[in-house]
């Protein structure tokens, strides 16, 4: 090759050509794309949640969605009822759908593990829950006090015998109950409409075609 | 057999001429060479030098990261290291911090040479590369510090980071193109090709990336494609513009095939481009668009073997110059790691491969024989070719330079084949749903420490190397006399073996 200008043009049209077909296109698709009825916008708290799941990276362990039961066994797993669908997400921005497992998936974690006490105790001592686990503990969750100074209306967490720390009570943040909403607020469960089945597999609206 | 030995320090100078004769050049091709090695100097040892110390701080957030993994109480009081946070923090060290900052310095390089001029605007260049430097820093302590925009490879704050990053690189790119304008040859050698694709494609990618419009799964579809073709446009595509150089060079061969090379850049942009959506792989977006980039990394096939023949085949029957040649050795070895990772990704892509190895450990090893197996080997193998025609003389040790070969190789050696082998029993006990997930947890904690001690004696190699390169720089022997010739690697390696012989 002797000329810049062909090798640039035709290095920048390829990428663009590309941008076009798995960015743009997909992107007019989706314009068509209405939340899921029964999909509930995120309060101020949860959106709190959201963005403290980002900031401590939950992400890199633990991923949000469901696939195919024809391809995978996330719903023999019991992480979720159906395969989710672009209609779960309308609200999310950045999407959290993740690329790794090492923890399990979490989109529907509020309605397999709605209790926020069990949440903020794992969220304190993973393994005081499961003795398994690798999670990291998130203990700035939490203020440890010293017995006695408990300001009223506060709750401490239970945490099992020997999990405690000595003389101390472990109460949470305004960030530990945001994160929990945000958590138990995940639950993509209820029912789709076909069209939003299909779009998963196509990318449009129903009457494109589809089954 | 041993290379001959280095001229002592007090030889005089011979004159150019005498010079250009012994190297089997013409006087003023001598001088071309040496003009545009002193026009890049200052900016690519600087690009090297923060490199190396990215590579340090980089690889050992990794090191801690690996091992959070089995050992959870590690560290679990400061929110600043937290598994989330010194993962991301690793990726951005090592990827922007010491792969791009060392690629950039070898195509700083590079490109003058290739193009017998020098560097023009090495000022904004280097002007760039700090930029380009503090936007790293920012995006990494405010990802230590919990900030992040929350799409993987593109944590770094959007108005923060971002615009250092994106004017830094721009002040380097036009470095680039500048210095091609200048240019006194009519051809373009491959590596150019290469080095100029990227410094396209990234800006591009980049801006894409950093949008802020995007949400739902739209931004999924963005983020893959912003992160898997970072690899393939911008660090795949600047080492395999490198190693096209330094594998006909130091062995004094040309390139097996032109048209190979042709085929090869423009199918590994035509295919490269439409794969990232293999990481949506069942994933709730449309599955034309998850099949398209599956069908892409087959095709990926084409660019990976026109390229792996035509610089395999440049080596063969050459393969005992590797003992003489560190930089032939990295680099080599990082041309079989592209081979060998571009072949897993494409395997990988399938979807009966991904049922099983999607969401494990696998990805993360597949990622490292990319990253590491062959950028980062190709970057240790430019950067021990460029620095002494740097500074003037040769490398103080062939022993240290073998402590670092040999550890960073058998270091990610084992890394590799504990992760994913821990990838591997991690996806079998996930697709099976009498086995509870607490199994999948714990099938992988063999590996896990498998990849800490992998991960230790990569980190000794990097201090072995970082050392090394400290005494290069600090030793004096170099300094006024950059017109001697004072390495036999100045010459094709063979060249000198059978002169040697004669």
């Amino acid at each position: 090759m002797t000329r810049v200008w062909l090798l640039a043009l035709g290095a920048f049209a390829i990428m663009a050509s590309a941008m076009s077909l798995l960015v743009f296109i997909p992107q007019a698709m989706f314009a068509s794309v209405e939340a899921a009825e029964a999909l509930p916008r995120y309060t101020q708290r949860q959106a709190r949640g959201r963005e403290l799941y980002i900031a401590n990276g939950c992400v890199y362990c633990h991923s949000q969605q469901v696939r195919d039961p024809a391809f995978t066994t996330d719903v023999d797993r019991g992480w979720g009822t159906r395969a989710t669908v672009p209609a779960d997400y309308v609200y999310d921005k950045p999407h959290l759908l993740g690329t790794m497992r090492t923890g399990p998936d979490l989109i529907n974690v509020g309605q397999r593990l709605p209790s926020v006490e069990w949440h903020l105790l794992h969220l304190y001592d993973p393994r005081a829950v499961n003795e398994w686990s690798t999670m990291p503990r998130f203990t700035w969750f939490f203020e440890e006090r010293d017995e006695g100074q408990l300001i009223p209306g506060e709750k401490p967490i239970t945490l099992p015998p020997g999990r405690a720390p000595k003389g101390k009570i472990v109460v949470p943040t305004e960030d530990g109950y945001a994160i929990v909403d945000y958590l138990i607020s995940l639950n993509r469960t209820y029912p789709v409409s076909d069209t939003n089945r299909v779009m998963k597999t196509i990318g449009g609206r129903g009457d494109h075609g589809g089954k | 057999m041993t290379a001959p030995p280095r001229p002592p320090s007090h030889t005089p100078s011979p004159d150019l001429a005498a010079v250009a004769a012994s190297r089997g050049l013409a006087p003023e091709d001598l001088e071309i060479r040496l003009r545009a090695d002193e026009s890049s100097r200052r900016i690519v040892l600087l690009a090297f030098s923060v490199a190396i110390v990215w590579l340090i701080v980089g690889s050992a957030f990794g090191e801690l990261a690996s091992l959070k993994l089995h050992w959870p109480e590690l560290l679990t009081r400061t929110p600043w290291l937290t598994f989330g946070r010194v993962r991301t923090a690793h990726l951005h060290l090592v990827n922007y911090g010491w792969a791009s900052t060392a690629l950039i310095g070898t195509a700083l390089w590079l490109l003058p040479r290739l193009v017998h001029t020098e560097l023009k605007g090495a000022g904004h260049a280097a002007v760039g590369a700090i930029l380009f430097n503090i936007g790293l820093v920012l995006g990494v302590i405010g990802v230590l510090m919990g900030y992040s925009d929350g799409m993987e490879w593109l944590e770094a704050k959007r108005w923060v980071s971002a615009p250092f990053l994106v004017l830094g690189g721009g002040l380097i790119g036009l470095a680039m193109f500048r210095t091609v304008a200048a240019r006194r040859t009519d051809h373009l050698y491959v590596s150019v090709w290469y080095i100029l694709g990227a410094f396209i494609w990234f800006p591009m990618l980049y801006l894409l990336g950093k949008w802020p419009g995007w949400s739902g799964v739209e931004s999924a579809a963005v983020n893959w494609f912003f992160a898997h073709n970072v690899l393939g446009f911008w660090l795949t595509a600047m080492s395999v513009g490198a190693a096209y150089y330094f594998i006909p060079k130091v062995l004094g061969r040309p390139v097996h095939s032109y048209q190979l090379s042709l085929l090869g850049f423009w199918s590994l942009a035509c295919f490269y481009s439409l794969n990232g959506m293999h990481h949506l792989v069942g994933g709730p977006i449309p599955t034309w668009m998850v099949t398209t980039s599956i069908v892409a990394s087959v095709l990926m096939f084409i660019p990976v073997f026109a390229t792996g023949i035509n610089l395999h085949m440049t080596v063969v029957g050459r393969f005992t110059a590797l003992r003489y040649s560190p930089t032939l050795r990295f680099v080599v070895i990082g041309a079989l790691a592209y081979t060998a990772v571009s072949l897993q990704g494409s395997f990988s892509a399938l979807r009966e491969v991904s049922r099983i190895t999607h969401f494990t450990h696998w990805t993360v090893a597949h990622s490292h024989v990319g990253g590491y197996g062959f950028v980062t080997f190709v970057c240790f193998g430019a950067i021990y070719y460029i620095v002494p025609r740097l500074v003037g003389h040769e490398w103080p040790s062939s022993k240290l330079i073998r402590w670092h070969f040999n550890l960073v190789l058998g270091g990610i050696a084992i890394y590799v084949l504990a992760l994913t082998w821990a990838g591997v029993a991690q996806g079998l006990a996930m697709l099976d749903p009498q086995i509870p997930f607490s199994e999948s947890v714990r099938r992988t904690i063999p590996g896990l420490y498998g990849r800490s001690v992998g991960g230790v004696l990569m980190n000794l190699g990097h201090l072995v190397f970082a050392y090394h390169f400290f005494l290069m720089l600090r030793m004096p022997q170099g300094l006024g006399k950059r017109k001697r010739p004072p390495f036999h690697e100045a010459q094709p390696i063979l060249y000198t073996r059978e002169a040697e012989g004669a």
